[in-house]
C-alpha cells in the first residue's frame, strides 16, 4: 500500500503533536486515517453524539461552541479536536463543532488514538493538557498580545452580509438591521472567472465590487438626499481595501489605519468570509478580561460563578505582564467585579422573582472608584424606592442581599469587615432615608459619620434603577461645597494615615510604635492619597468617583497650586503600580497577594520614585490643614487660617 | 452485442445492459462480473458503495496506447479509507514514450519489471464488483479499461461510471463539454481535476499519480454532492 504517496503522513508531520512522533507511530496513524469532506456552515459534531475518532483538520477551519452558544475555540489546518471527548469515559461530544470554511477532515480511529497515547508520553500529555489552548496561550504571550502572530480569521465571528448592486438602499439597511451588521458587501455575478471572482454556493462566479457601511448611510445617502429606492451600487464605496484571512491582525490593523477605514472585508482566497471592524481588534487586545466578563454573564449558578474566580487572578497577572498601567488593570478588575455583582443579582431575581419595588444595588469604595485591587473586599448597599414597605418587602430584599453578598464572597470578594454590605439593614434603605443619612453626615459630622462618608461618598450604581444612585451623587455634589465644617473635619481625618517617610532609613515606624520590616502600601500610600483627593473633589462639587477623574476636575479649579494635581496623579499611578506588581508576583509565586512591601525588595530607582510619591502625599496633607480649616462656631470665612484647628492632627504624628 | 442507448437525453439502462452482457459474454470472468450487476438505479448516492479509479497511460488513444498504472480507492460519501486503496504499476504492451515517462514519473526501469495488465484483471474486477466507479473524465478510463480487457480476454468491459468532470461541466452550464470532447491532451486532465477541487477549497495534491488522483476524485465527488446535489439523489441521476 502506497499510503505515503498520499501526502497524509507528510502533512501531519508538520503539526503538533504529530511532529514529534517516532516514524513508526506516525506511519501507523497515517495508514489508518479516514477522510471526509464537510461544507462550510455544516455541523460536524452535535452535542452528546457519540464520538469514536480523533478529528484532524487537513484543510479549512472549524469553530467549537460552549453550551451557551458562546465561541469556545476556533481551529484550522493541522489542528485536532475531539480528544477531550475521547478521553472521557462516555465518549460523547461536549462542545458542538461546525465548519466555518469548507473543511477536509482526517479521522484517526479511537483505538489508534488510544494506542498512540499509550506508547508516546509527549502525545498523551499534549492531548491531556488540551494542546490547542496551550498553543493559544503561548501565542498570546509572545510580543504585544500576539498581534503579529494572530491571524485575522481568528477574529472573524460570522459570515459577511452580502447584497447585489441592484438591491435598494432600504433593503440593504433592513438586512443590516436584521443581522445587526454595520456594513454590507456588494457582490455581483460575472460571466467569466478571473483573479477577482469567487465561486458562490450556486456555482456561479461572483465578484466583490464594493462596500456600504453605516457611516455611508449618513454621508453618502442622507447627506446627499438619496431616496431609499436608490440602488446600493450607486452609492457604495468602490475603493475596496481587503485583507486575507491568514494575514496577521497587526497587518490588518496597519492597513485600516493607513487607509483610514474601519471595516476591512476578509477574504479566504477570493471568497469573502467576514468583515473585520476596528473594534474587533481593540476587543482582541483586551481579550482576557473581556472574555472573562462574557463568561460571567453565561453562568447560571453562584457555584459556577465561583469557579471563574481563579481566572480573575490569571487575567490580572497577564495584564500586568503585558505592561498595562494601573488604570487599565483597575478598570478591568472593576468591570469584572461589577459583572459578578450584576450576574448574581440577575440570578437572585430569577430565584426570588422580580423585585416588589424598584431598587438600585450600588457599590461603594474602591469598586465605585474603579480602583479595586485583586484582593478587594466587597462594599455595597441597596437603595430602595420610596414606596418600600418593610412589613411587605423586607424579606425579599434581605434574601436578595444575602444571595449577592454570599455569592460575592464565594467569588473571592471577602465580606466587608465594617459590615458595609446590603445585608446590613442599616444599608438597605429607601432613597429618602439615604438622602437623610447623607445630609445629616454633612450637616453634623462626627467620627462615625466621617468614616462613613469616606466609604459611602464613593458610590456607583451596578444594577437596577441607576437614577436613584445618581440622585445621591447629585445631592453630595450640591451640598458638600457648602459644608465647610464637614470638609474641614474630613480633611483632618484624611491626615490620620501618613506616608512612611521613615521608610528611607530602611525600617518603618508604624503607628503602634513597633519596628516593622514592611510597609503597607495601601494604608500608607494609596489610601491617604484617595482620601485627600476625595476632600478636594467634594469641595469643588465634582461628581467623579475615580481618583484620576477627580484630579481632572480639581485641576479645573484653583483649589491646588499649579502642577500639584500632576504630581499627585504621578504618585498615585506609581504607588498603584508597585502594589499591583507586588500582588502579581505574589500570585505567580503561589502566595496570597497583600499590600505589604518589604523595602529590601525594592531597588534603588523604585525607592527614589517612592520617596517622591510619599513626599507629594505628605505635602498635600499639609496643604489640607491650610485649605480646609475649621470655621469658627459662627461660620468664619473658609479661607481664614486657624492654626489652632490643627493641633489635634499635628499631635497625632 | 447489446448496445447502450446513451444517445440524446435518454439515460443508459445499466442494469439491463449488465444482465444482457452476463448472458452473452463467452468470458467466464466477465460473465461473473456482469452477473453481479450494478447498483439499484434508485439507490441514494449517500448509501452507495463507490470506487474512485484513475489510470495513467502512455497516451490518449485507447487503441494505440496502454495503461501504465492503476489506482483504485473504495469509498462512500461518509468515509474514504485510503488503506483500502490499491495501486499497480504495469508494463505496457505498447511503447512507453519519453514524454509520458517525464509526465508520470514512472521510469522505463520501473515498468520493465512490472507485470502485464492481465495479471491484475482478477483483483481489479473484485474491487470494482458491487461498487459504482467514479472517475474524472470517463472517456479515458472507460475506453482504456474496455480496450485493455478486450485485448487480454477477448471481450470488452463497459460499466456505469460517475464522471466528476462532467458533473462539473453540467454544474457550470458552460459550453465546455463540447470543447472538452475535442480537446486533445491528457496533460490538461490533471489540471482540470485540480481546478475543480479548488472551487470546493480542497487542498492541492501533487498530481499524475493514479492513487493520488483517485483519492482526489473521491474527495471531489463528496464536495460536489454536498454543494449541488444531496445524499438522497439516486445514483441513476449521476451515472452515465
Amino acid at each position: 500500500m502506497n499510503v505515503e504517496q498520499l501526502d497524509i503522513r507528510s502533512h501531519m508531520a508538520q503539526f503538533a503533536p504529530f511532529d514529534n512522533l517516532p516514524d513508526a507511530l506516525l506511519d501507523r496513524i497515517a495508514g489508518e486515517v479516514e477522510i471526509r469532506y464537510f461544507q462550510a456552515g455544516s455541523e460536524l459534531l452535535v452535542k452528546d453524539q457519540p464520538i469514536d475518532s480523533l478529528w484532524y483538520i487537513r484543510s479549512g477551519a472549524v469553530e467549537m461552541y460552549q453550551r451557551s452558544g458562546r465561541l469556545f475555540n476556533r481551529l484550522s489546518e493541522g489542528d485536532i479536536f475531539g480528544y477531550a471527548d475521547l478521553l472521557r469515559s462516555n465518549r460523547r461530544v461536549r462542545y458542538p463543532v461546525s465548519a466555518i470554511e469548507d473543511t477536509l477532515i482526517y479521522f484517526i480511529p479511537g483505538d489508534v488514538f488510544e494506542a498512540v497515547c499509550e506508547e508516546d508520553d509527549d502525545f498523551s500529555e499534549f492531548v491531556e493538557t488540551g494542546g490547542q489552548r496551550l498553543k493559544v496561550t503561548v501565542e498570546q504571550q509572545r510580543d504585544d498580545s500576539g498581534l503579529m502572530t494572530t491571524r485575522v480569521r481568528k477574529l472573524i465571528t460570522r459570515q459577511p452580509e452580502m447584497v447585489e448592486a441592484s438591491t435598494s438602499l432600504q433593503q440593504a439597511a433592513q438586512q443590516m438591521r436584521d443581522a445587526n451588521a454595520t456594513c454590507v458587501l456588494v457582490v455581483d455575478v460575472t460571466e467569466t472567472q478571473s483573479a477577482y471572482t469567487f465561486t458562490g454556493r450556486d456555482g456561479r462566479y461572483w465578484q466583490l465590487n464594493g462596500i456600504l457601511t453605516d457611516r455611508d448611510f449618513c454621508t453618502r445617502v442622507l447627506a446627499e438626499g438619496k431616496s431609499p429606492d436608490t440602488a446600493v451600487g450607486e452609492v457604495m464605496s468602490r475603493k475596496l481595501i481587503v485583507t486575507q484571512s491568514d494575514e496577521s491582525v497587526y497587518e490588518a490593523m496597519l492597513s485600516m489605519l493607513r487607509n483610514q477605514v474601519h471595516h476591512l472585508p476578509v477574504l479566504h482566497r477570493r471568497q469573502p468570509v467576514g468583515v473585520l471592524h476596528l473594534s474587533d481588534i481593540v476587543r482582541h487586545e483586551t481579550h482576557s478580561s473581556l472574555f472573562l466578563v462574557n463568561n460571567i454573564f453565561v453562568q447560571n449558578t453562584p457555584e459556577q460563578l465561583a469557579r471563574l474566580s481563579p481566572e480573575v487572578r490569571t487575567g490580572f497577572v497577564r495584564m500586568v505582564a503585558d505592561g498595562a498601567n494601573s488604570e487599565m488593570v483597575c478598570r478591568a478588575l472593576a468591570t469584572i467585579g461589577r459583572a459578578f455583582t450584576q450576574r448574581l443579582l440577575e440570578l437572585a431575581e430569577a430565584e426570588l422573582g422580580p423585585a416588589p419595588v424598584p431598587y438600585c444595588f450600588m457599590v461603594l469604595g474602591s469598586m465605585a472608584r474603579e480602583e479595586p485591587t485583586i484582593n478587594a473586599d466587597q462594599d455595597n448597599a441597596l437603595v430602595l424606592d420610596d414606596s418600600y414597605d418593610p412589613a411587605q418587602h423586607e424579606a425579599y430584599f434581605e434574601a436578595l442581599a444575602k444571595f449577592v453578598c454570599d455569592g460575592l464572597a464565594a467569588c473571592g470578594y471577602a465580606y466587608c469587615k465594617g459590615d458595609v454590605m446590603a445585608t446590613n439593614p442599616r444599608w438597605r434603605q429607601p432613597l429618602a432615608v439615604w438622602k437623610r443619612y447623607f445630609t445629616e453626615w454633612m450637616d453634623e459630622p462626627n467620627g462615625e459619620r466621617l468614616l462613613h462618608s469616606s466609604i459611602f461618598f464613593d458610590l456607583a450604581p451596578v444594577h437596577g434603577e441607576a437614577p436613584m444612585v445618581e440622585s445621591l451623587q447629585d445631592l453630595i455634589a450640591e451640598l458638600a461645597p457648602q459644608r465647610p465644617v464637614f470638609l474641614a473635619a474630613l480633611a483632618r481625618n484624611a491626615k490620620n494615615r501618613t506616608p512612611p517617610l521613615g521608610f528611607f532609613r530602611k525600617f518603618v515606624m508604624e503607628q503602634d510604635g513597633e519596628h516593622r520590616k514592611s510597609i503597607n502600601l495601601k494604608r500608607r500610600g494609596t489610601a491617604p492619597l484617595t482620601d485627600l483627593v476625595r476632600v478636594h473633589a467634594l469641595a469643588c462639587g465634582s461628581k467623579a468617583q475615580n481618583s484620576f477623574a477627580r484630579l481632572d476636575d480639581i485641576a479645573q479649579t484653583k483649589l491646588l497650586a499649579d502642577g500639584v494635581t500632576e504630581r499627585l496623579r504621578y504618585a498615585f499611578e506609581f504607588m498603584s503600580m508597585v502594589r499591583i506588581r507586588h500582588q502579581a508576583d505574589a500570585i505567580e509565586q503561589g502566595a496570597e497577594p497583600d499590600n505589604s512591601i518589604d523595602p529590601e525588595n525594592i531597588d534603588s530607582r523604585e525607592r527614589h520614585h517612592l520617596k517622591d510619591a510619599f513626599e507629594a502625599i505628605s505635602n498635600a496633607q499639609k496643604f489640607l490643614s491650610f485649605r480646609y480649616t475649621m470655621p469658627s462656631r459662627q461660620g468664619a470665612s473658609k479661607g481664614a487660617a486657624q492654626p489652632g484647628g490643627n493641633a489635634s492632627s499635628r499631635s497625632r504624628r | 452485442m447489446p448496445r447502450l442507448s446513451s444517445k440524446g437525453s435518454t439515460r443508459p439502462n445499466w442494469p439491463d445492459y449488465m444482465a444482457a452482457r452476463a448472458q452473452q459474454t463467452q468470458v467466464p470472468r466477465l460473465a461473473s462480473f456482469f452477473a453481479q450487476g450494478t447498483l439499484d438505479p434508485d439507490m441514494p448516492i449517500g448509501e452507495a458503495p463507490l470506487v474512485a479509479m484513475d489510470f495513467e497511460t502512455t497516451g490518449l488513444d485507447g487503441n494505440r496506447h496502454d495503461i501504465v498504472s492503476v489506482g483504485v480507492m473504495p469509498f462512500t460519501l461518509s468515509r474514504i479509507r485510503p488503506a483500502d486503496g490499491r495501486y499497480w504499476v504495469l508494463s505496457p504492451r505498447r511503447q512507453l514514450s519519453d514524454e509520458s515517462v517525464a509526465f508520470h514519473h514512472i521510469t522505463h526501469a520501473e515498468v520493465a519489471d512490472a507485470p502485464d495488465f492481465a495479471s491484475i484483471i482478477d483483483e481489479l474486477l473484485t474491487v470494482l464488483a458491487g461498487r459504482l466507479a467514479v472517475v474524472h473524465y470517463r472517456q479515458l478510463e472507460r475506453t482504456f479499461l474496455d480496450a485493455a480487457i478486450r485485448e487480454r480476454l477477448g471481450d470488452g468491459l463497459l460499466m456505469p461510471m460517475i464522471d466528476t468532470m462532467s458533473l462539473e461541466a453540467r454544474i457550470h452550464r458552460q459550453p465546455w463539454w463540447a470543447r472538452l470532447r475535442r480537446w486533445a491532451g491528457r496533460p490538461m486532465a490533471s489540471i482540470r481535476l485540480h481546478e475543480s477541487r479548488q472551487r470546493y477549497h480542497l487542498p492541492a495534491y501533487t498530481g499524475h499519480h493514479a492513487l493520488v488522483d483517485s483519492l482526489a476524485t473521491a474527495e471531489l465527488l463528496q464536495a460536489q454532492i454536498l454543494y449541488h446535489y444531496d445524499w438522497n439523489t439516486p445514483v441513476s441521476a449521476l451515472w452515465r
